[in-house]
């Protein structure tokens, strides 16, 4: 085995200009990016569409990094993480049909909600652990979509009709279209909650919090409350996903009970999954794999079917597990994963 | 007045009991071992006093009561805990696993210097530092998991098994430093041990546990020289 031996960083005094530039390159690239894409959006290069499809891409990474969160770093299952998201997306969409409130103010307020309710439901669920764990938030997923359509809280979720909800403008008449403007919303609020993340894994807690997936036994002789910690992360981890649900929801202009089947659930461990589950990267990637491949799984059957003529129907399920099944078998650890290790290779030759 | 003190413990998996009233003392700065074969509850005893199974009876901790607290607050009142199987975090680096066992701990003086001496006693970590530490071997994976109970600064550590899957070499080396931190450090142990030989030169007492009972108790050397008690409970 190589020992680590630290080579003194001779870089940093020589370029000292362009280290600012280095130091901050997620930062400018945060900034710069975006800024580009509008610019090709007046243009006339990016549609609307094509931002909404791009601000969903964000927002579907969001609810990944919550699942990833939970999952991927602290150890703990989840196959009902699209109930959180529902949870989200009502929160916003009744304060807004309701009692009026603008879209960025509801934000906070569905982050509240869904960190108590993932709270809650963590305290019974850290009697469960693997299996019975996956099949209680499995049975989440499924009662969500339900106790939506209940008839005695109509009133405020008018049911299985929806709620129809109205994005405001861009403020300040700011040249911007409406999708540009929740381009750029989502991409800010998408920033700040990664920069959190990363913080939070990287601390005291995070330690704790991996601690805690590796071995919860000796956490808990190092003085790590377990029972707090996993309670707090399913709170957080549900925060994180129901911001993303109370984004799509804004920015879709629309919420109902059936957008928010358990097949979203698996939406997202998918995403987790195929992204790269103990990676920050991996939510980036695996939102980016849940909106292209719910949209292109459609086009390429078609595509396919169309060109070559096949002795079987084609559905874009198929597609879909034929991708899962190659990306799992290439890349077990997720695309993050089988990147890094690319990386790594290349370095290494 | 003895450092730890337990009275008629009993412990549960359940439905299953495992331990049958489980009564001895250790003393302060002493190295007590317990000893017997698979299954006769010595493990079970160590998850018992962190509160880590459900347990009946008294466990006084220098004079204080601390049956069913909750394990992290026992671990607070300065028990270092070396799980059994090392209970590495796999995929945390050895320093982080470091970083962990300190989490409790609010002077950073005083955890560099502990840092300082767990480098010092196995300076093999020192060199591993960065790397993930479950690709360390058994031998360091043991060593860390000794150096993370001493990052607790514990007033007693409870070693469950050190000399478990490693070769005798290695074994040897860590009972050596084992004793070194008894003696220089002034950290009590309760040390299980199916190699009874090798915890008997280690320690001062020793307790024979047979199917969650004592069966046999007394000064280390005194068993380790009778043989009858040798051959029917140690079986060497």
């Amino acid at each position: 085995m190589a020992t680590t031996t630290t080579t003194p960083v001779a870089t940093a005094d020589t370029a000292s200009s362009s280290s600012f530039v280095w130091r901050y390159r997620y930062w400018l690239l945060l900034i710069v990016v975006p800024l580009l894409l509008i610019a090709a959006g007046k243009a006339g290069l990016i549609s609307n569409f094509q931002f909404l499809q791009l601000s969903l891409m964000i927002v579907y990474a969001i609810a990944v990094l919550g699942l990833i969160l939970l999952t991927g770093f602290n150890g703990q299952i989840s196959l009902g993480h699209g109930a959180f998201f529902a949870v989200g997306a009502y929160t916003a969409a009744i304060l807004i049909d309701q009692a009026g409130w603008p879209f960025w103010a509801t934000l906070p307020a569905a982050a509240l909600m869904c960190f108590i309710v993932g709270y809650l439901f963590g305290l019974p669920a850290l009697r469960l652990e693997g299996h019975y764990l996956a099949l209680a938030t499995f049975a989440l997923a499924v009662a969500v979509p339900q106790i939506l359509k209940y008839r005695h809280i109509e009133p405020l979720t008018h049911g299985v009709m929806g709620i129809n909800v109205f994005k405001s403008d861009p403020p300040f008449g700011l040249p911007l279209s409406t999708d540009q403007w929740m381009f750029l919303v989502v991409v800010a609020i998408a920033a700040l909650m990664f920069w959190v993340a990363r913080n939070l894994l990287d601390s005291r807690t995070g330690r704790a919090l991996i601690a805690i997936r590796d071995h919860s036994m000796a956490a808990s002789t190092m003085g790590v409350n377990v029972s707090h910690y996993k309670a707090a992360m399913f709170g957080i981890s549900a925060l994180y996903t129901g911001v993303a649900g109370a984004l799509h929801g804004i920015i879709f202009e629309f919420v109902a009970p059936d957008s928010f089947r358990f097949e979203l659930s698996i939406a997202i461990l998918v995403g987790a999954v195929v992204g790269g589950i103990a990676s920050l990267w991996g939510a980036v990637i695996g939102g980016i794999f849940v909106q292209v491949i719910e949209k292109y799984a459609d086009a390429a059957t078609k595509a396919i079917s169309s060109a070559v003529h096949l002795p079987l129907e084609l559905e874009p399920w198929l597609i879909y597990g034929i991708a899962l099944i190659i990306l799992m078998y290439t890349m077990p650890m997720g695309i993050a994963g089988g990147v890094a290790a690319l990386l790594r290779r290349m370095k290494r030759s | 007045m003895p450092l730890l003190e337990v009275d008629s413990l009993k412990a549960y998996y359940g439905q299953t009991q495992a331990l049958h009233g489980v009564s001895f003392a250790l003393e302060k700065g002493g190295i007590t071992a317990l000893l017997g074969a698979n299954g006769a509850g010595k493990t079970t005893t160590l998850r018992s006093l962190c509160n880590m199974v459900r347990t009946e009876g008294a466990v006084r901790f220098d004079g204080e009561v601390i049956t069913g607290r909750p394990t992290e607050s026992i671990v607070r009142l300065g028990f270092g805990h070396v799980p059994e199987g090392r209970g590495t975090f796999t995929n945390l680096s050895v320093d982080e696993n470091l970083r962990v066992a300190a989490y409790t701990r609010k002077d950073a003086a005083a955890v560099q210097r502990d840092r300082d001496m767990v480098f010092e006693y196995f300076p093999i970590l020192k060199a591993r530092i960065d790397q993930q530490a479950g690709t360390l071997s058994g031998g360091e994976q043991q060593m860390l998991a000794i150096s993370r109970a001493l990052m607790l600064g514990p007033r007693l550590m409870l070693l469950d098994e050190p000399s478990f899957g490693l070769a005798p070499l290695i074994v040897q080396e860590i009972f050596r430093i084992m004793r070194r931190i008894n003696s220089e450090a002034k950290v009590s142990m309760l040390l299980v041990e199916q190699n009874a030989a090798l915890a008997l030169d280690l320690a001062d007492d020793a307790y024979v546990l047979e199917t969650g009972r004592v069966v046999m108790s007394g000064k280390a050397a005194d068993i380790k020289n009778n043989e009858a008690i040798r051959k029917s409970y140690l079986g060497y």
